[in-house]
């Protein structure tokens, strides 16, 4: 088995834990085994130091330098269109069925039944 | 919450300022002094009554209240005074005419039925439809429903004034000797009666006319609530 997700910079991860779960950033440098500088103008992080228990790494690369800006990073992620990327990936479709299916009202449910039921 | 003390201890018996000190941080010479109140003059608690007899000085101070004779031995109880109030009962903000409620108890537990409007007593005045899904015109305390976010629209529908929580009041009927017959009966069901059941079909008449704009919406009430492997309730959105 050959890994083919490395932490370097630009390697786009998703934080699973904290105030920003959920939410894409991008590795800008890297600290040490553990740990890295991320930023994510474009979904709402803030530039910090995080630790790999927090995220994880995705299929997702965008091409920056090492340490590039906020505003400058949030140019060349809209250039890169990391939103459009990530919303093809099976990841996100997963993530997006599974906060549909929890938000479904009880008469939501029902149709889906009866939708399914025609399917057979 | 109150402040701190102005002139704390510094250690037991010796506060950090003077009583001068203190004095000028209260500030009670700002205060406007208040003139005492002169108190009414008290009763007098006697009054002289004249007295014949030639020894007896003719008048004679006697006490204005005259002392009761009689003393309980023991005190009797006093009823504790009740501070509570009966308040309107608050109907829960999901619940509007039209919401569509799951019953969760009694005859009808998981049916899904149709909110109209709260009664005097607190509770909730419901409608199956009866055409739907058999839960007729119905009283059911809040407590024992969830509320979907379903709305049935019920804007043009005007509930009658008379479904009144005496509306649904059981006639109380007499003893009466039994008699052979109605001990016979007694098991037989007993016809509804005929006026309610023209008013269920007054109610539901414009009701049903509102659930079948929604579709699906009449399947979904004849349909009951239940819980399936993975759910659990309190993760639900209703």
């Amino acid at each position: 088995m050959v890994f083919s997700r490395f932490v370097e910079v630009g390697r786009v991860v998703l934080i699973t834990y904290g105030p920003d779960a959920g939410k894409l950033a991008v590795i800008v440098d890297i600290i040490d085994h553990s740990r890295v500088l991320v930023d994510g103008p474009t979904t709402g992080v803030e530039r910090q130091a995080i630790s790999f228990k927090r995220a994880t790494l995705t299929d997702l690369k965008v091409k920056v330098p090492r340490t590039l800006g906020t505003p400058a990073l949030a140019k060349a992620l809209e250039k890169q269109d990391l939103a459009g990327q990530w919303k093809k990936t099976a990841w996100a479709k997963k993530i997006e069925s599974r906060t549909l299916r929890a938000q479904s009202s009880d008469f939501d449910r029902f149709k889906l039944m009866i939708a399914r039921r025609k399917v057979g | 919450m109150a402040h701190a003390p102005r002139n704390p201890a510094l250690v037991p018996g010796v506060s950090r300022f003077s009583r001068s000190q203190s004095y000028a941080k209260a500030a009670l010479f700002k205060k406007k002094k208040q003139a005492a109140k002169s108190k009414a003059a008290a009763p007098a608690a006697t009054k002289t009554k004249t007295v014949g007899g030639a020894k007896n000085g003719k008048s004679r101070a006697v006490l204005a209240a005259k002392a009761p004779r009689f003393y309980a031995a023991e005190d009797a109880p006093v009823p504790k005074v009740t501070r509570k109030t009966i308040r309107p009962v608050a109907l829960r903000s999901s619940i509007t005419p039209g919401t569509v409620l799951i019953v969760l108890s009694g005859k009808f537990a998981g049916k899904r039925v149709v909110f109209l409007k709260q009664l005097a007593s607190g509770l909730l005045l419901v409608t199956g439809p009866f055409k739907v899904n058999g839960v007729p015109l119905r009283r059911i305390n809040q407590a024992y429903v969830i509320a979907t976010s379903t709305k049935v629209d019920l804007s043009g529908v005007k509930v009658d004034e008379k479904f009144n929580d005496d509306y649904f009041k059981r006639a109380k009927e007499g003893k009466k000797q039994a008699t052979e017959e109605e001990l016979f009966e007694a098991g037989k069901k007993q016809p509804t009666a005929e006026h309610r059941v023209a008013d269920q079909k007054q109610v539901d008449k414009a009701i049903l006319a509102a659930v079948k704009k929604t579709p699906y919406l009449k399947a979904y009430l004849n349909s009951s609530f239940s819980l399936s492997k993975g759910q659990f309730p309190h993760l639900l959105r209703f």
